[in-house]
């Protein structure tokens, strides 16, 4: 073994894993194990794919991916807590032919932006939300979110969610579902090869369905956040299968 | 000579945003200013410009919208009175943050809170001394005129994309809400996608041309000597601003022993308190600022060398008296008068207080 | 020439319009013109008025306490508005519904019988326009054709098959208009 040498294994017909392009050299802010990293690469991979970076402006949310705006070689706003779904509302109407997407956490999207992300439904933009939800405020340091499980212990929440005073997870994936304005809502994971392939197909669907002026495109992410958690990534992941899919369940939940 | 039309203040602000060439307006309705987006839906704009009207679900989702838009290089604009613009803030701070241009029309009515519907001055601390956190400008002018309703328009984005800053145009009630004779200008053309790219592309969102590093709007710097070098930069624009945009508009001010000092609907009543103390033999003049931020301050200084007294006149307790008193600097007495919450002082009024708290005071 | 009016009198009246037809009026023959109308719970209580200034010249406050006409068209309105007209200016006044007449020496005053005379035309909503036309016969500020040409512009298309019953209201209050008191 001793003998090999690194340039002998570095050559191309080597090469099975390589950054996505779309991908800037930034380091990537994120905690080892969290999923907020494959989330980012799926979209960059869609985007990629479809051929459409130059047509594509992506507004940034507050929380963990406040910074994605640094990782994603497109264009990108970032927006005040929750305004997301308006800034690309903004955005949409004066550039209908763009692509444009929200990537938001569950503080920003599902508490205090939570009348933004339902109009901008309701009013059915022809734009993309991506809804990363890890039931925790990752980024101030592991509070409280609107999704985070009853019982469910976080730094505001030290004892255990109670339902009776903080009232319940609020399901919004399956609210916004309802509205006639959105075309397709899926939820999913990106914790094991089979669930990233299936996000990216949703995300993909998400984006094409801008095509079509259908309406809104939601694609909910549950992830783990082992940091805010307090598990190791591999526990999180597990705590994840056992814990948040039986409350948000996975899979596509409408389309039009 | 353009055409002539009989519009209230709201319908010729919204008829030049039309024939601007704007390309959205997002706003949400609140009294005394519905008939911006009441106008604009009834014209049709999608129709004669391609111009996007939106009502949103509130003025924190209107200004957001504004937020979008203007990051990408488009002329975008809003509308709201008092209440709504406090709600508005938020998304004001980071756009000063961020540094993109756009327009907001505030109709001001009486406050705090719900207030009510009649004009008033109240809101200068707010559109001057900045309303929203950090260390901010924005320019602000104040109409005095319906026709002023129509032309700031022009002038307000042609400032807005020369420094890339908000510029708002601060109106109240009652020059929303009154008509008068307004020679209405040409129709301009919309930027196409494609000016938009060569003019902006250094900074706006328009998609990343293929060449080019991506574009980001952001107000956020985490790392504070950056932060700290970034304000510098906006306090040297702030600066520049300060130095070249200054606008003001005077009235029989060479002669005058006393000066009244007031901006918008105020400056109105006060150019008949001016003839009215004239035909009593006394020498008042007026200065209307026009733009409130920046303040015409070094031209008021110049007046304090020789004038005896200055009264500022405002729909308010009593706010931009502060600005005029900066001016002065101690050299001449400065009083405020002005009725408020809602309530119009009339020009007998003006004069009264002039007579008492700076003539006789 | 600068002429500060304010009108008065039931919202229904007419008392906007008639105003905004005066201003449109003048701004044909290219004077400048201010139209300010009290509004908001005022207006919901049942009283309308509007301030209306005509002028050769840029007008200064469209908010006034003294005026050179009031043109008074209900009793609160009088109540009101009969102290506001500067001294030897004109009070002009339709007296129905009016329990206490105006009582004012200094100033001169004019009946017109603009109700009566509109329900006597059949057309109960050309009301404002006998009034205007009354007020034209003692100022004649503004030509009849402008007042045509302004009724054309801020009258909608639709409406414009009314023009001439308006023009016959007009003509019928500069006949009908009387002198009550002469300064």
């Amino acid at each position: 073994m001793a003998d090999i040498k690194i340039e002998d294994i570095i050559k191309s017909e080597n090469l099975v894993f390589k950054k996505t392009k779309l991908f800037t050299d930034k380091p990537l802010s994120y905690c080892p194990g969290c999923g907020h990293g494959v989330a980012h690469r799926l979209i960059l991979e869609v985007i990629e794919e479809m051929g459409i970076e130059s047509e594509t402006i992506g507004v940034a949310p507050v929380g963990c991916s406040v910074l994605a705006y640094e990782f994603m070689n497109i264009d990108m706003a970032q927006a005040p807590h929750g305004r997301a779904p308006a800034m690309a509302t903004g955005i949409k109407r004066v550039y209908p032919e763009k692509y444009v997407f929200t990537y938001q956490g569950d503080g920003d999207l599902a508490a205090i932006g939570t009348s933004e992300t339902i109009h901008a439904c309701n009013r059915g933009d022809n734009m993309t939300i991506i809804f990363i939800n890890n039931g925790i405020y990752g980024m101030t340091g592991g509070q409280m979110a609107p999704t985070t499980l009853e019982g469910m212990v976080s730094s505001t929440t030290p004892f255990g969610r109670d339902i009776e005073l903080m009232g319940h997870p609020i399901k919004m994936t399956e609210l916004v579902a309802q509205l006639p304005g959105t075309c397709y809502v899926a939820r999913h994971a990106v914790h094991t090869p089979a669930a990233v392939r299936k996000a990216k197909k949703a995300i993909r669907k998400a984006f094409e369905k801008q095509k079509e002026k259908k309406g809104l495109s939601f694609v909910e992410i549950v992830s783990n956040c082992n940091s805010g958690w307090k598990m190791t990534p591999v526990d999180s992941n597990k705590w994840m299968e056992e814990h948040m899919f039986p409350y948000y369940p996975l899979g596509e939940i409408k389309e039009i | 000579m353009g055409e002539l039309r009989l519009m209230k203040g709201n319908e010729a602000i919204a008829e030049a945003f039309i024939r601007e060439g704007v390309d959205a307006y997002y706003g949400y309705p609140i009294t005394p200013q519905s008939e911006v987006m009441e106008y604009l839906t009834a014209e049709r704009p999608e129709k004669r410009t391609g111009m996007v009207v939106l009502q949103a679900e509130s003025e924190l989702a209107a200004i957001n919208m504004v937020y979008g838009a203007a990051c990408t290089g488009k002329k975008v604009v809003t509308s709201s009175s008092s209440p709504g613009i406090s709600l508005m803030q938020e998304g004001i701070s980071y756009i000063a943050g961020s540094e993109v241009p756009c327009v907001l029309l505030n109709v001001v009515r009486g406050g705090p809170g719900l207030g009510d519907i009649q004009p008033a001055q109240s809101d200068y601390f707010q559109s001057v001394k900045g309303g929203g956190h950090g260390d901010y400008r924005q320019i602000v002018l104040a109409p005095s005129s319906v026709q002023d309703m129509y032309d700031h328009v022009a002038l307000a984005f042609e400032l807005a994309f020369k420094y890339r800053i908000l510029v708002l145009i601060q109106s109240d009630g009652l020059i929303g809400q009154m008509m008068e004779k307004v020679e209405i200008g040409e129709q301009k053309k919309r930027l196409s996608d494609k000016e938009i790219k060569e003019k902006y592309d250094s900074w706006a969102l328009t998609g990343r041309t293929p060449g080019r590093e991506h574009n980001i709007v952001t107000s956020l710097e985490l790392d504070q000597a950056k932060q700290e070098q970034f304000n510098i930069h906006l306090q040297n624009k702030y600066a520049e601003i300060a130095e070249k945009e200054v606008l003001y508009e005077e009235m029989e001010v060479e002669d005058a022993d006393y000066i009244l000092v007031a901006y918008g609907s105020s400056s109105r009543i006060c150019r008949k308190t001016v003839n009215l103390a004239r035909e009593k033999g006394l020498k008042v003049g007026l200065l209307r600022p026009i733009t409130l931020w920046p303040f015409p301050e070094k031209r008021i200084a110049e007046l304090a060398k020789r004038v005896k007294g200055m009264l500022s006149v405002e729909m308010s307790a009593g706010q931009m008296v502060e600005d005029v008193k900066l001016a002065v600097n101690g050299k001449i007495k400065v009083e405020h008068f002005g009725r408020y919450g809602g309530m119009i002082h009339t020009p007998e009024e003006v004069l009264e207080a002039l007579e008492t708290k700076i003539i006789g005071g | 020439m600068t002429e500060e009016i304010i009108i008065a009198g039931f919202g229904g009246q007419g008392v906007l319009s008639l105003g905004k037809i005066l201003a449109y009026s003048a701004i044909m023959q290219n004077q400048e013109v201010s139209w300010m109308p009290s509004y908001g719970p005022e207006m919901r209580g049942g009283t309308a008025n509007v301030t209306v200034i005509l002028s050769d010249e840029r007008i200064s406050s469209p908010v006034l306490r003294k005026f050179d006409t009031a043109i008074i068209l209900n009793q609160q309105s009088m109540d009101k508005f009969e102290e506001a007209v500067k001294p030897g200016g004109l009070l002009l006044y339709d007296n129905n519904g009016i329990i206490h007449p105006p009582t004012r020496k200094d100033i001169n005053i004019y009946l017109v019988e603009a109700a009566k005379e509109a329900a006597k035309m059949g057309s109960a909503k050309t009301f404002n326009m006998v009034v205007l036309g009354a007020y034209l016969k003692i100022k004649p500020l503004v030509e009849l054709g402008n007042v045509i040409k302004g009724l054309k512009k801020s009258l909608p298309e639709r409406h414009h098959k009314l023009i001439p019953m308006n023009e016959k209201a007009i003509l019928q209050g500069m006949e009908i208009v009387k002198e009550e008191h002469l300064v």
